[in-house]
């Protein structure tokens, strides 16, 4: 055991120094603007004493690497400064919101991973057959698909022509789970499209490498009926890639939230990042993508680690 | 219950019947499949639902059509070696290859084809079709099908500079870390994981909110998130390549490193690398779109389609399908692409497998 535990232990070590260096891209890339925060924001007009005055209460007069490290203390505690336009705390506006869109991202797997994963065994052992094909075919244009078409179509169809659901998914804390599972159904459909494909030709992938493998051959050889091949033999082998997968597109649905959000008016950190982008609001801006890329790279570790834990020979690297 | 229906369904389970008696096994499942789908539609959304199956049925039939004709079309065409692999293409690739053909065209001679300009102002806003406008207008009144045409120059052409830039800056980066090695092909590799370790559509969020929207910027920004995808593909191949015996050859030679990433190693990683070029114009193609449908790629009034579908978005509440046409056209470009680069790729995994 003490293995595995050297090993997960250095993945996390190598996760957390990938986030020291984004968090440095993220505050370096502020620093690269044409002048500072405070001529960015009052622009070209603004007087000496103007700037100067805004230099000093954004704390600008210091060395960028102490003001980095004070910007890293206090977002690991969960304070990103002030908003530049509002100028409420950045974190206040983004606890909520995070809420949102995790709740959305939560609701989108729960559909969708089942659904995937059960499709995805389907066509790899109906491999080559017509129904593979328009499955191929329909998977492809699925994923080829912007999310603000899909998401759109459905408006059209399951809200406007029809009136099932409702277009515009505004929710607050004060709703039951119901109605918010009602509201958020459309943007979580959206992504259910979008994310089942990929994961369907992903699994299919993984499993039809399996089924090539040489021991479900021998099982086939000895006689084995084809039901127990698949539960027995090659299901065992596959969760170390069917869990990378699903841990892979749970990362795409947490950023591709984004396009989502804004379509359907989701109250989520998305949203919030469009908007701050558009005014050129920094803090948010930054505190919006160290969440988006911890987010990110903790998913893709949990990929890593579970495909570890379940995959014994890459508990012995070579 | 009136003709139509009786029509329909007399109509699917006939030619069912008809596969099923002369042994076309594949032709069978699929009418097959299509009758117990209508079926089910039928019940659900009685005769409505059942016009919208049947156009379905017509547009695919269609499109398998003209994909089938233009890929002839290729194969008389065509010099006799790239013929004899046209032929055996599947109508996917023949129907991408037709997409892909009819927007080069729309949009090198977008001005020609274009009845009016695309920032030309010619009705009220949200005008509906007439004989002059054959999509009717936008959110101020410009014709919706020239910005169209326009939008096929414009927001194709973006996402190709964009796409040749990071294949340039990429290919060439992960050739040379292949050839090199050492020091220098780990710290790109680095470089290279630490890009690609944040999401592409926030990277492009923080850089764009920098550094500004405009085109250039916009450009530079895309080259430099997906350059790193093709330097690990570039540098993979390459690394594979450059183990030969005829790189030793050639290095033995006095060759130097310039030359044999332009004569030895290119030639014989080109076939991934052109795949890769078309699913990374994809990637590059959606992302050009997402932002400009945040308000955040090509600015107004350079006519786009990611930004057509957000300036037009409050019709679709009045059930009209204006909006998605120009995000349609987007969806169009992305999956031709994508059928032409799964064909190519399973010509290449076929060829090495025999």
């Amino acid at each position: 055991m003490g293995d595995i535990l050297s090993i997960i232990l250095k993945r996390l070590g190598l996760g957390l120094v990938t986030l020291l260096v984004i968090s440095i891209i993220i505050f370096g890339a502020v620093e690269l603007l044409p002048g500072d925060i405070a001529q960015a924001v009052l622009g070209q007009g603004a007087t000496e004493e103007n700037l100067a005055a805004m230099r000093e209460q954004l704390g600008l007069n210091r060395a960028a690497p102490i003001r980095y490290f004070e910007w890293l203390g206090n977002a690991v505690t969960g304070d990103f400064g002030r908003s530049l336009v509002s100028q409420q705390p950045v974190s206040e506006a983004i606890t909520t919101r995070f809420a949102n869109t995790l709740f959305l991202a939560l609701y989108a797997a729960i559909i969708a991973v089942p659904v995937a994963i059960f499709l995805g065994v389907l066509v790899a052992l109906y491999r080559n057959t017509v129904f593979d094909r328009v499955a191929n075919v329909i998977t492809l244009t699925s994923i080829s698909s912007p999310e603000f078409f899909l998401g759109y179509i459905l408006i059209l169809f399951l809200a406007v022509k029809t009136g099932y659901f409702p277009a515009i998914a505004k929710i607050d804390d004060d709703m039951s789970l119901i109605d918010k599972l009602d509201r958020t159904f459309l943007p979580a459909l959206t992504m259910v499209l979008v994310v089942v494909a990929h994961m369907m030709r992903m699994t299919r992938a993984s499993i039809i490498n399996l089924l090539a493998s040489p021991y479900v051959e021998m099982a086939r050889l000895k006689g084995v009926p084809a039901w127990k091949v698949i539960v027995k033999h090659t299901l065992p082998n596959a969760w170390a890639p069917v869990i990378n997968v699903v841990a892979l597109n749970l990362a795409y649905l947490v950023t591709g939230v984004v396009l989502v959000e804004v379509v359907f008016v989701y109250p989520g950190i998305g949203q919030l990042l469009v908007d701050a982008v558009t005014k050129r609001d920094f803090p948010v801006v930054q505190a919006c993508c160290l969440i988006f890329a911890a987010t990110f790279i903790l998913l893709n570790l949990a990929a890593d680690v579970g495909s570890i834990l379940t995959n014994p020979r890459l508990r012995h690297p070579k | 219950m009136n003709y139509f229906i009786i029509g329909f369904y007399a109509l699917v389970i006939g030619a069912s019947s008809m596969a099923a008696f002369y042994q076309k096994r594949t032709l069978f499942l699929l009418l097959f499949s299509l009758t117990l789908v209508s079926f089910i539609m039928g019940i659900v959304g009685g005769e409505a639902m059942l016009w919208s199956v049947t156009i379905l049925a017509g547009l695919i039939a269609f499109s398998a059509g003209v994909s089938f004709s233009f890929r002839e079309f290729l194969v008389i065409l065509l010099p006799a070696d790239l013929a004899k692999a046209m032929r055996t293409a599947p109508l996917t690739a023949g129907f991408g290859l037709f997409v892909i053909f009819t927007y080069t065209i729309s949009g090198v001679f977008a001005p020609i084809i274009a009845p009016y300009g695309e920032a030309e102002v010619i009705s009220s806003a949200f005008a509906p079709a007439d004989e002059n406008m054959l999509l009717g207008a936008d959110q101020l009144g410009r014709d919706m099908f020239s910005r169209i045409i326009y939008g096929a120059r414009n927001t194709v052409g973006l996402a190709l500079l964009a796409t040749i830039l990071a294949f340039a800056m990429g290919a060439t980066a992960g050739l040379y870390a292949a050839t090199v090695g050492g020091k220098l092909d780990q710290l790109l590799s680095r470089i290279v994981d630490v890009i690609m370790s944040i999401p592409s559509l926030i990277f492009a969020l923080l850089l764009l909110s920098i550094f500004g929207t405009n085109t250039f910027t916009l450009i530079i920004v895309i080259a430099i998130i997906y350059a790193p995808r093709v330097f690990r593909l570039a540098r993979s191949v390459g690394g594979n390549v450059v183990v030969m015996d005829y790189i030793e050859a050639a290095k033995l030679r006095g060759e130097g490193n310039w030359y044999l990433i332009r004569k030895e190693i290119l030639p014989n990683s080109a076939a991934p690398l052109i795949a890769e070029f078309g699913l990374e114009f994809c990637f590059v193609f959606l992302l050009v779109a997402g932002l400009s449908f945040l308000g955040l790629g090509i600015q107004p009034p350079t006519a786009d389609w990611g930004s057509m579908v957000r300036e037009n978005a409050t019709l679709i509440s009045f059930g009209e399908i204006t909006p998605l046409i120009p995000a349609g056209a987007i969806a169009l470009l992305t999956v031709a692409v994508n059928f032409v680069v799964d064909w190519m790729l399973f010509m290449s995994s076929g060829l090495k497998e025999q």
